[in-house]
């Protein structure tokens, strides 16, 4: 290669890179996104997803057996869930249930990229909630960015007031309702208003109050651009398969502005009218028509924005539609769902974890014990020629009432279980540890460890509740 | 250089090489600067209000006056205060009382671990397992009496039983044949155990006597365990040669359990007592 090809080839790649660079719009939130509010089949699913969220708002009044039916104690270490009560030890169970949502996120972006994003995340419907307010209250994006340059005036201030005190009681009553499950939603109230909460409390409250403010009023889309690492890691897990809000580029271009007298037939340009609605409504303010991005939240309200102009102009609605890559370019059918492995694995998984919080559910026991052999030393030999060891046995009652519980061991041949007949009080939701002595006569073991079961029976409303575990009784080597 | 930029209307910052090759002014965006600004603003007032700058006469100390050592006497007067209630009960009471009661010896179990870990766990082992030459203190097998009050004595007195060597009196022989009877548990049955005068310490049938701080030789559990390599028939053997704590022979077995009534208060006393009462072996 001459010396001149090699410089002007260098040249060019350079170009292309900054060529490209053209289309990498930075969005780091120096301009307020005014997006357009346009309604349609998407716009109403959105609602409904988003109406969920009610049951973060009502979830904490309703009521269970006299008490808060759901409410995470955390100062008595309690969680109590309608008719269940888990205590730490059961905390395992938290565990299969974190892996099951992580993996029903895992599973949803497989097949539809980041719904949940668009659809569920609080940042996008809190934003959106924040948003239509300001739609209400300031009018549409034209209105709004005048009145952002308009000098100060009393409409403005009186305009721009109400906006943030609305604001803000969302977000105090975000922040009070988040309160409310951990501290009781009707102590929440009287006691945030009275100034006797905890300065935890107040400090939470303040501090999703701040968080909804800022997060929903001001950072917006920045922080799924910016701040939100489900937003990246989604964006990994979308693969060929995975229906996307996707603009079909073979209909839509050339794209071309509708030429005044031109027949329909006669046009030489796609189906794209290049009216930019799809960008107008965009709540990050993207262009879906470059193809996915990581700006895009999958919320679909361009795919309402484009219908409602493919009508108008009559031409074909769908231009954008949830679609997935691979039918997008292959023309080819999207792949059945049953021969996609990584929605079998994620579903697989997901199975798992629910089989385990049910069985943990269904067997949680309302007594537990737990054995502790003292090992220090691990046995005495006594002045009557037994062998003694000790015990602690840790008696776990998760019932609300105190237990009287009786303690049994059966083990060893001539195995004496000192005090026996003393009964414990288990205290209720605690740990009540008692020691005991179990004797053997040294005759009698047959080997350095004997398996040895202590039971504990209590009766609680008339049930006679037990547990039992198996120790070891431990004697000199033989 | 800005007037001939060949590239007008873009945010470049004029210094351009190779034709094309140009530096771009891209700044944080607003909010990252809000940020970091705001993390400035936290540095200055944590500098304000907590100690944080060493001076060449010590250290800024803090608008608010906060250190460490007071967060920890904090945390410690804490703990104090929930102590108090049960330690003013135990001040009043005597140890038999507060082995009585359930709440306050589950309590002195709990806190008393310190006390017997500094003072007596070196010799006796952290669970009053013994050592070679120290009394095992969970077994039921006592010396001077298990009995709270007797624990409680022994703890705040001391103890220092004595054997005299029988070396000079017995021969090598009878001292064979008595510790054979006494490995098996039956001392009476050498007639010897009478006639040298072994009743008068270990009593009339071997079960030694609480006054003295004799050993029971029937229920094979020994004073002096046999050292490693060892057997116990050498062990018993030794001790009945050289005796215990007899100054007139060098050779004699130690055997000191010193008073602790000097050393610690009379309700850490009555604590021990009752922690060592609970190892299992208390009568």
């Amino acid at each position: 290669m001459s010396e001149t090809k090699k410089v002007a080839s260098r040249q060019k790649a350079v170009d292309d890179l900054y060529e490209e660079s053209v289309h990498w719009h930075l969005n780091t939130g120096d301009e307020t996104i005014h997006a357009k509010r346009v309604g349609g089949y998407w716009r109403n699913i959105k609602w409904l997803a988003a109406s969920a969220w009610l049951i973060f708002f009502i979830g904490p009044y309703f009521q269970w057996d006299g008490r808060q039916a759901v409410l995470f104690d955390i100062p008595n270490r309690q969680f109590h869930i309608f008719g269940v009560t888990i205590l730490p030890q059961d905390f395992w169970m938290l565990s299969l249930v974190l892996l099951f949502l992580a993996l029903l996120l895992a599973v949803a972006t497989a097949l539809a990229g980041r719904v949940y994003c668009g659809f569920f995340c609080f940042q996008t419907i809190w934003t959106d909630v924040f948003t239509w307010l300001e739609d209400k209250l300031e009018g549409t994006p034209q209105k709004r960015r005048k009145l952002e340059k308009a000098p100060l005036s009393l409409t403005k201030i009186r305009v721009k007031t109400t906006k943030h005190l609305l604001w803000l009681v969302i977000s105090v009553l975000t922040g009070i309702s988040f309160v409310a499950w951990f501290y009781g939603a009707t102590d929440i109230w009287r006691d945030f208003f009275t100034l006797q909460a905890s300065p935890v409390a107040y400090g939470f409250i303040g501090l999703f109050t701040a968080g909804t403010y800022v997060l929903a009023g001001y950072m917006r889309e920045q922080a799924c651009f910016w701040l939100c690492p489900y937003a990246r890691i989604q964006g990994v897990m979308i693969d060929q398969t995975t229906v996307v809000p996707t603009y079909d580029y073979h209909r839509g271009e050339p794209r071309g502005r509708i030429k005044k007298g031109e027949p329909e037939e006669e046009r030489t340009t796609g189906d794209c009218v290049d009216c930019k609605q799809c960008i107008a409504v965009c709540p990050t303010g993207v262009d879906i028509r470059h193809g996915q991005q990581e700006g895009c939240i999958m919320c679909a309200l361009c795919i309402d924005a484009c219908d409602d102009v493919m009508e108008k102009v009559g031409r074909p609605t769908g231009l954008i539609r949830f679609e997935s890559y691979e039918s997008m370019e292959a023309n080819r059918k999207p792949m059945p769902l049953y021969r996609r492995p990584r929605v079998w694995i994620y579903s697989v998984i997901m199975a798992l974890a629910l089989v385990g919080i049910a069985y943990g559910l269904t067997s949680l026991a309302p007594l537990e014990l737990k054995v502790i052999h003292a090992r220090q030393p691990l046995f005495v030999l006594q002045s009557d020629g037994t062998i003694q060891n000790k015990y602690t046995l840790k008696l776990l009652n998760k019932m609300g009432e105190d237990i009287k519980v009786t303690v049994s061991a059966v083990g060893p041949k001539g195995l004496i279980l000192v005090d026996e007949e003393v009964e414990t009080n288990a205290r209720h939701g605690k740990v009540t540890p008692r020691t005991v002595f179990v004797k053997v006569p040294k005759p009698n073991l047959e080997t350095e460890t004997t398996p040895i079961v202590f039971t504990i029976q209590g009766e609680y409303n008339g049930k006679i509740l037990k547990s039992d575990r198996q120790s070891v009784f431990i004697g000199p080597r033989i | 250089m800005a007037e001939n930029n060949p590239f007008p209307g873009e945010n470049n910052t004029g210094h351009i090489w190779d034709d094309n090759l140009r530096e771009l002014s891209n700044p944080p965006p607003r909010w990252w600067m809000i940020a970091f600004w705001a993390s400035v603003l936290w540095w200055v007032a944590y500098g304000v209000l907590y100690p944080m700058w060493p001076t060449l006469s010590g250290n800024t100390k803090g608008v608010m006056g906060w250190s460490q050592m007071q967060e920890y006497e904090k945390g410690v007067a804490e703990v104090e205060s929930v102590r108090a209630q049960f330690e003013t009960q135990i001040e009043g009471m005597s140890a038999a009382e507060v082995l009585a009661n359930p709440g306050l010896s589950e309590y002195t179990v709990a806190s008393a671990k310190v006390l017997f870990g500094d003072n007596c766990a070196a010799c006796h082992g952290s669970g009053g397992q013994g050592n070679a030459g120290f009394p095992v203190l969970a077994d039921d097998d006592w010396l001077y009496g298990g009995t709270i009050e007797n624990i409680e004595q022994t703890i705040s007195m001391g103890r220092k039983g004595i054997m005299t060597a029988h070396g000079k009196i017995l021969s090598d022989g009878e001292i064979d044949t008595m510790s054979k009877a006494i490995e098996a548990g039956n001392p009476t049955s050498d007639p010897n155990f009478t006639q040298k005068g072994c009743i008068a310490c270990h009593g009339m049938d071997g079960k030694g006597m609480a006054v003295l701080g004799s050993a029971n030789l029937t229920d094979g559990i020994y004073r002096f365990m046999p050292a490693e390599g060892e057997s116990l028939l050498d062990s018993i053997k030794y001790t009945i040669k050289y005796g215990v704590n007899d100054v007139t022979e060098p050779k004699s077995r130690e055997a000191v359990m010193p008073a602790f009534g000097e050393r610690l208060s009379k309700d850490d006393i009555k604590k021990l007592a009752v922690y060592v009462h609970k190892f299992g072996g208390g009568q």
